[in-house]
């Protein structure tokens, strides 16, 4: 797997329903540095009610240590909920740029290529193509494996974004 | 007659009237000034410290002393950092306190104006909840919020940072009828009567049960619960450092706290109970080992604990309750049975016979011994600050406690400095009782300033300073640990601390000799129109023991000084 894959074995997706007021995020990510944790990806997002935010985090790490993460995070005041969820009962989706290196000769087969992920080519210069790819991370991760022979010049990932299945909360 | 709108400040201190506040430990400065403007009409005392950490410490203690929160206002910049340390230190000890700082005005914010600093982020850390205010008409709001989180579910310190334009402006809002707006505050929980009926039943048919009482019970106020549980099980209690209180030592039951420094019997107690039941305790690295499996091999380990983040954090328990500790016990005492444990007891008495916690009265003056004369002349009703260090732990072993709100010490920072401000605090809270604050010759010089402000309340505080002419504690790790290389811990240059206390204006007092202790602690306890200094001058090389090494197990405690050398502690610290 490419270096820039988060989806790794110990990766852990915790979705956060959070007040939308300044310094959260800050209290946030200081349970997360003070254990020594990487956040991988955040996605912070208002709500349909605007005094709430939702954020989505991706990290790695040791599960007694995150099961500790999240409790820490839930008691901060202004963290309505904090939960870990798995793809069982919920959609995982990320979205991607990617910015290859065009050469004549690979053209069709890259444009082939994005057909069969499904992706869009949204922009086109003399050598470079950028693409649109949305699914499940590891989707992303195998589309930058296939891409990577051509060259990959860029890449923007939006991180994870975490939504349960039917009527249960997030 | 049209009401006079009053200004952010002027709310402010309403509102901290409206919540009962009696006293505000502060200092000011120009970010402040609306603020102490405020005070000057006000109903509540103003303590005026000599340096902000004096406050914190000062508002800690008599949170300690009366489980309110205290209340500190310091201004901008400088003022405002130098309360991180009795931010840490409060807490790391679960203590109620709320800190109010001026700030610079809202438009220069982010700029480096004139003693402009990020309080809110450089406390972020060490705080429970924190607030920049915005907006004047939240003020009200804003300290309501403040009160409840400081003291609901497990308390701890909050900070409030107050822009110097919004604490001049005007604010509109009702300030005797506002809603607070916490929506992801989670309440302590009910506890479950599910979880209530497995601790119960985990307990049952142990023969070798021990309690373990922490700072929880104080703060749950849940001692007479704890007496009656430990008397119907026939369990003996250890406490932890900040349990003590919690269960009368001088019951037969008790048998003192355990720990690195803890008694002999209650470590050996935890070596080989079958059952361990923590009640508002929450596993600190100085009472479990670094190896986790190694803490009480073969117990089954029940745990009560208000916040649920302590559950699973240290150890997971074969039954565990979430809760106030006073609720939980209630519905689990009518649920147990008196337990079998006739031969358990016999041995934990035979232990506490076996090894006693002992001093030797000749050779020098020994700190142990002005600690026991002491709580022999109080016949242990007073209420105890320390410091950090050696003279903390004697004071842990030699004066024996009996009840909660007795016993103030910094227990998760280590915080040194801390002792002598407590106590003024804590005398503030409870100016019936006789405050005893017992420091190290170190630790006493980090905040020996206040005692103006002792003096100029007249507080009646006894102020022992144990002068071993060292960072005792630090030394004894050398000693034992490091071949004696004593390295930065020689206190060569202290002063005369009975001059010292003189110039001040406090009365002072000196032993020097195993003969005086009694006559010169009875002449101090019987002073009592202002603080009064006693300078015990101690032998230098005195240890602490039993010691268990940092990391180590209860198995492994050296009960006397060693005469092999011994590893270094691999352990935390
Ligand atoms: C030099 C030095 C030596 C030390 N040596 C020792 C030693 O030998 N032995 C020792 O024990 N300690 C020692 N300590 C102190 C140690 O570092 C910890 O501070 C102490 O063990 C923590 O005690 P605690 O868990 O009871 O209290 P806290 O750390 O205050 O924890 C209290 C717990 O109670 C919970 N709680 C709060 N309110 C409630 C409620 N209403 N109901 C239920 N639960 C509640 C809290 O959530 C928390 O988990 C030493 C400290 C120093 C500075
Ligand atoms: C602010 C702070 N700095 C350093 C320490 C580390 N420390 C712990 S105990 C101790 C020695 C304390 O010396 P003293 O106050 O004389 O008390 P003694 O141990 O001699 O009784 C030191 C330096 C600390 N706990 N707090
Ligand atoms: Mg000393």
């Amino acid at each position: 797997m490419p270096k820039t894959s988060i989806t790794r074995e110990d990766s852990h997706t915790i979705s956060l329903f959070v007040a939308n007021k300044p310094g959260v995020l800050l209290r946030i990510c200081l349970v997360f540095s003070r254990r020594g944790f990487n956040i991988e990806s955040l996605v912070v997002s208002p709500a349909i009610d605007g005094r709430f935010s939702r954020m989505t985090i991706t990290a790695n790490g040791d599960k007694n240590v995150l099961e500790q993460i999240i409790k820490q995070c839930a008691k901060l005041i202004d963290v309505v909920h904090a939960s870990e969820h798995d793809s069982s009962y919920s959609i995982e989706q990320e979205f991607a740029l990617i910015k290859v290196r065009l050469k004549p000769k690979n053209r069709s087969e890259i444009l082939q290529l994005v057909q069969h992920v499904q992706g869009e080519s949204i922009d086109f210069s003399d050598n470079t193509l950028i693409l649109k790819i949305v699914g499940e991370s590891k989707k992303i991760d195998t589309c930058i494996t296939m891409l990577e022979p051509y060259g990959i010049l860029e890449m923007v990932r939006s991180g994870k974004m975490v939504i349960t299945k039917g009527k249960s909360e997030t | 007659m049209t009401k006079k709108t009053l200004n952010g400040a002027e709310s402010l201190i309403k509102c901290l009237e409206n919540h009962g506040v009696e006293h505000i430990f502060g200092y000011p400065g120009g970010a402040a000034i609306p603020i102490f403007d405020a005070i000057y009409d006000s109903s509540i005392k103003l303590i005026l410290v000599r340096h902000e950490q004096g406050a914190t410490h000062m508002a800690d203690g008599y949170a300690r002393a009366t489980g309110k929160p205290g209340v500190v206002l310091v201004t901008s910049g400088p003022g405002a950092t130098n309360t991180v340390t009795g931010l840490l230190t409060a807490n790391m000890d679960s203590v109620p306190m709320i800190v109010i700082c001026g700030q610079q005005i809202t438009p220069v914010l982010g700029k480096d104006a004139f003693q402009e600093a990020d309080v809110f982020g450089i406390t972020a850390p060490v705080v429970k909840h924190s607030y920049l205010v915005k907006d004047p008409n939240d003020i009200p709001r804003i300290v309501k919020e403040s009160f409840f989180i400081s003291a609901t579910g497990r308390p701890g310190p909050v900070l409030i940072d107050v822009p110097k334009d919004v604490s001049s402006s005007p604010c509109t809002t009702n300030i005797d009828d506002c809603d607070m707006d916490l929506p992801g505050f989670s309440k302590p929980e009910k506890p479950s009567i599910k979880d209530i009926k497995k601790l119960a039943n985990t307990i049952k048919g142990s023969k070798k049960p021990l309690l373990l009482i922490g700072h929880g019970v104080i703060i749950s106020q849940a001692h007479k619960q704890v007496l009656a549980l430990a008397e119907k099980l026939g369990a003996p209690v250890t406490s932890t450092l900040l349990g003590m209180g919690g269960f009368p030592e001088n019951h037969s039951l008790s048998v003192g706290f355990l720990g690195m420094h803890g008694t002999a019997y209650a470590n050996k107690a935890v070596a080989e109970c079958d059952l361990i039941f923590s009640i508002g305790s929450r596993w600190d690295d100085r009472i479990t080992p670094a190896k986790i499996e190694r803490f009480c091999p073969g117990a089954k380990k029940c745990h009560i604990d208000i916040d649920p983040a302590e559950i699973n954090k240290i150890l997971v328990p074969d039954a565990s309750c979430v809760g106030d500790a006073k609720l939980i016990l209630e519905s689990l005492i009518p649920m147990v049975e008196p337990l079998d444990t006739k031969d358990w007891l016999k041995k934990t008495q035979k232990n506490k016979k076996k090894y006693p916690l002992s001093y030797k009265i000749h050779g020098g003056l020994k700190a142990q011994h002005v600690i026991d004369e002491l709580c022999k002349l109080t016949n242990g009703d007073a209420t105890v600050t320390t410091d950090v260090g050696q003279h903390q732990m004697w004071t842990a072993q030699f004066y024996n406690f009996k009840r909660p709100e007795q016993w103030i010490t910094s227990g998760g920072a280590g915080t040194m400095g801390f002792g002598f401000p407590a106590a003024i605090g804590a005398q503030f809270g409870q100016p019936e009782q006789t405050v005893i604050a017992i420091c190290g010759d170190g630790g006493f010089q980090m905040t020996l300033f206040e005692l103006s402000t002792a003096v100029i309340h007249k507080l009646p505080i006894k102020i022992v300073i144990i002068d071993n002419k060292y960072l005792g504690m630090v030394r004894q790790w050398q000693e034992l640990f490091f071949d004696d290389r004593l390295s930065g811990v020689d206190m060569v240059g202290n002063p005369d601390f009975v001059k010292l206390a003189k110039s001040y204006g406090a009365k002072a007092f000196r032993i020097k000799r195993p003969a005086d202790v009694k006559k010169v602690l009875k002449q101090a306890l019987d002073y009592n129109e202002g603080p009064c200094v006693i300078h015990a001058e101690v032998i230098k090389q005195d240890n602490v023991f039993p010691m268990v090494p940092a990391g180590a197990a209860a198995e492994d405690m050296i009960i006397s000084r060693p005469t092999t050398k011994l590893q270094k502690p691999k352990g935390s610290t």
